[in-house]
């Protein structure tokens, strides 16, 4: 009864109170480049850097789709799997497909990646949204599918891209690079600049944020909850075949354990970007951020002697555990 | 007998000078108060007078800005709930909080559970609750599970569970806002008992036949004072109403000048809400304000939602003669039907977002260029919003959730009339507002019927829809059990319908 007056009486505080969770990732960045810098100054040498933002460039792509499914309240764990999966098929399509164009084949490939994402996406989407199944539940089971799958096609081996002419055609993609910057780099920015476009500019990203922050309060709105949660794990899925595209001219092979564990990744670069992991808050660029500080950790790891780099799978799982402690403590405080 | 000897006994419990604020809102504002043994002492005001945080204060929950509290004469100061409880007052929650998936004796021991060796002890804690619910003259089976019960049985628990606490001075915050009247018939036993027993009553509620029948001591409180205290014997139910609202309580509502046209544009004929409701039927008219009343839990708010496709639903719907049927929100706001929900806070806004995102946030596509949103135009929107609905606020990029009750519903009202429909359901369009904003919402809600559109509004009080509707119907258990009109709408002739029983055939 009272709530009206208790209401109006806290201290008058505005949606501009959230900025310190905004702008904690970049913060935390900036730190990371100093120490980064007095554990090897060799670290913020130019050609480092973009080596370092080269190779966060999986992740980061990953987790801007993780961005969407995690802000609408959903929740991606397939996506390592599905890496692997989609890349697989993609490979043993240009080996086997009967197109004479090396161009030709390699476009046809890139469409079939784009699609089987998309594919794979709506498959998770749907048994989350029509099934009504606990997202969680939901991706750890289709993780199991598109890893066995993949195992499956590979009987265990690898899968390798065997064309030269066509290996020589698809590097570039990974290795080129556009006015200096390498293309991975390039893509990293495109693609996030669609990303927040689609998310902060258009009713589509407008229902993403409404759906996440209150599903009752979005369905009373008239707005179709199962369509908006479905569309965000299409473009997870979608996200998932653009790290594809990157990853085969890079290794030009896939294999069983491809893509392991990047799913805890591209979650910890979202949490780490400071997006809710209940819903409702997306932050773009905080998880492109979120995508080099973890690489950059990795590096400095590989470059000081403090840390056996075989514990960077131990300390990305510390870090999504303080990022997640970081975050509540400044949702308390506003 | 006990009120009779208390009378003359030094009182149990009482405060002097009590403030609260809450950064520069005072709430309360010196409040004195004295309960003794044996007394039901009734708190009145209306929502957002203070009587929550009042007990609140009282029970430990929160320290008085000023002022203190006396126990037996000597002043007392309480670190939490757990240390006025250890000094014997308790509180019964309006809420029910209650673990619905453990028994009833299982909640009643929740937390100090009884022991035998390293096991809990479940038969002793069965049979002392059994005891416990009969003492209170229920008759549940301790072993049944407390989502199984009705809310009245469920709130009998919450009670016995307070009351295997040691106690002096109980206090009830609004116990009857969800029981029917029998109910709450056996509930104001339950209190005349613990009375009886020589313990101290306070009792929270804006229902007031009820306070003149349980109360021997009537305080009011209005906006966070208090401005009357008198034995319940001096107070008829008018007179408190008048204290409550500080002014004649028929200017609440506003006048209506534009006659109902004859031209129906919604019929319902036969609709089930599986579940909630079963074959209703109704009609509406252009400019018409239709109420629909009844007890909680009478199916008003699904069938409504059975309505706008929120629901599953079977039955024929005629929007303007054309059969319709919706299957999601989505298409009824289409078709110019929007529904504000009864649970505003959970269903109507998002609390974490701003103004502006709320009020475009069912019509988005008005404000969509090139696929991207014009900002600028929604702050237009929300600069219009502000002037033509009254939502105080003293900045524009405050969240929804720091906006009061009032401006709240405000708002969730300005946000459906973005889409301009024909036809607005409003379910509890004053629940939790204080009654500067109620007005004001009459006014509107009455405004919109005079510009043509058609109004259905769902409400659990009925002299708010005596007030304002042209036309009542009643549901009872599912089923719309009958229609008030001219000079048939009061509140006798709409309970007899919402309960099926008639009160005055005693008389």
């Amino acid at each position: 009864m009272t709530t009206a007056a208790t209401e109006t009486a806290k201290a008058p505080k505005t949606s501009r109170d959230w900025d310190m969770a905004a702008i904690a990732p970049f913060i935390a960045l900036a730190l990371l480049l100093i120490l980064g810098y007095f554990a090897n100054p060799n670290f913020v040498s130019v050609a480092n850097i973009l080596n370092v933002v080269t190779r966060s460039a999986f992740i980061a792509i990953i987790a801007l789709g993780a961005t969407y499914v995690i802000s609408s309240g959903g929740l991606d764990l397939s996506v390592g799997s599905m890496v692997a999966f989609v890349a697989s098929l993609m490979i043993l399509f240009l080996n086997a497909a009967p197109i004479a164009d090396p161009m030709m084949l390699l476009i046809a490939g890139m469409l079939l990646a784009l699609l089987l994402g998309a594919a794979c996406g709506l498959f998770n989407g749907l048994i989350t949204t029509v099934g009504r199944i606990e997202p969680f539940i939901a991706t750890l089971g289709t993780m199991g599918i598109y890893r066995g799958l993949t195992t499956w096609l590979s009987q265990g081996g690898a899968i390798t891209l065997r064309d030269r002419e066509l290996q020589a055609l698809y590097r570039p993609v990974y290795f080129g690079d556009i006015f200096g910057v390498p293309v991975p780099i390039v893509a990293i920015f495109v693609t996030a600049a669609l990303a927040a476009f689609v998310l902060y500019r258009t009713r589509y990203g407008r229902h993403v944020i409404a759906v996440g922050s209150n599903e009752d309060v979005a369905r009373y709105s008239g707005i179709s909850v199962r369509k908006v949660r479905t569309i965000a794990y299409v473009i997870q899925g979608l996200c998932v075949a653009v790290a594809v595209l990157l990853y085969v001219p890079r290794l030009g092979s896939t294999s069983a354990t491809t893509g392991i564990l990047w799913e805890l990744q591209a979650i910890t670069a979202v949490v780490v970007g400071g997006t809710a992991l209940r819903g409702g808050v997306g932050r773009i660029w905080g998880t492109v951020c979120g995508a080099f500080i973890l690489e950059i950790v990795g590096n400095i790891m590989l470059l000081s002697n403090f840390v056996s780099e075989y514990l960077i799978g131990a300390i990305q799982g510390a870090i999504i555990i303080i990022a997640m402690l970081v975050q509540r403590s400044l949702m308390r405080r506003s | 007998m006990t009120a009779a000897i208390s009378h003359d006994s030094a009182p149990l419990l009482e405060a002097v000078g009590l403030s609260k604020t809450f950064g520069i809102v005072e709430v309360l504002r010196d409040i004195g108060l004295t309960v003794k043994a044996g007394e039901v002492h009734a708190i009145i005001g209306e929502n957002g007078a203070g009587k929550s945080t009042l007990m609140k204060i009282l029970a430990g929950n929160q320290p008085p800005t000023r002022g203190e509290m006396r126990m037996d004469g000597q002043p007392v100061t309480f670190s939490g709930p757990v240390d006025a409880e250890n000094r014997g007052i308790v509180l019964v929650h309006q809420e029910i909080l209650l673990a619905p998936d453990l028994t009833v004796a299982q909640n009643i021991y929740l937390g100090r559970e009884l022991k035998k060796g390293l096991t809990v002890d479940d038969r002793a804690m069965n049979e002392s609750a059994a005891k416990a619910i009969r003492d209170l003259g229920g008759d549940i089976d301790p072993n049944a599970i407390v989502s199984r019960l009705s809310i009245a049985q469920r709130q009998l628990v919450q009670i016995a569970r307070v009351l295997l606490v040691p106690h002096r001075v109980v206090i009830f915050d609004e116990p009857t806002a969800s029981l029917t009247p029998h109910e709450t018939e056996a509930l104001l036993k339950v209190i005349k008992d613990i009375r009886a027993k020589g313990v101290a009553v306070l009792y929270i509620s804006h229902r007031l036949p009820e306070v003149k029948e349980i109360a021997d001591r009537v305080t009011v409180l209005r906006d966070g004072r208090l401005v009357a205290s008198h034995d319940a014997s001096e107070l008829e139910p008018a007179d408190m109403a008048r204290l409550m609202v500080g002014r004649d309580v028929a200017k609440l509502y506003p006048d209506r000048h534009a006659g109902v046209a004859r031209e129906v544009v919604l019929e319902v004929e036969h609709l089930d809400v599986p579940g909630y409701a079963q074959d209703a039927s109704f009609q509406l008219r252009k400019g018409e304000i239709l109420g629909f009343a009844g007890l909680v839990g009478a199916g008003r708010t699904e069938l409504m939602e059975g309505l706008v496709g929120l629901r599953p639903s079977r039955g024929t719907v005629r929007l303007n003669g054309k059969p319709i049927s919706f299957q999601d929100v989505h298409a009824s706001l289409k078709a110019g039907i929007a529904y504000l929900s009864e649970d505003r806070k959970g269903k109507g806004l998002l609390l974490t977002k701003d103004l502006r995102v709320n009020l475009t946030l069912a019509s988005l596509g008005k404000f969509v260029n090139a696929l991207q949103i014009d900002r600028k135009r929604e702050s237009d929107a929300l600069d219009e919003a502000i002037r033509e609905f009254d939502i105080r606020t003293g900045r524009k990029d405050i969240l929804a959730g720091q906006l009061s009750g009032g401006n709240q519903q405000k708002l969730l009202l300005a946000k459906m009339m973005m889409l301009d429909p024909s036809i607005v359901i409003i379910d509890e369009p004053t629940r939790g507002i204080d009654i500067g904003n109620k007005e004001q919402i009459y006014k509107f809600i009455a405004k919109l019927a005079e510009e043509g559109r058609s109004i259905i509004v769902v409400s659990s009080e009925m002299q708010e829809l005596i007030g304002i509707c042209d036309r009542i119907l009643v549901m009872r258990s599912s089923r719309i059990v009958g229609e008030v009109t001219g000079d048939h709408m009061n509140e006798n002739e709409i309970v007899v319908l919402a309960t099926g029983v008639k009160t005055g055939e005693a008389a």
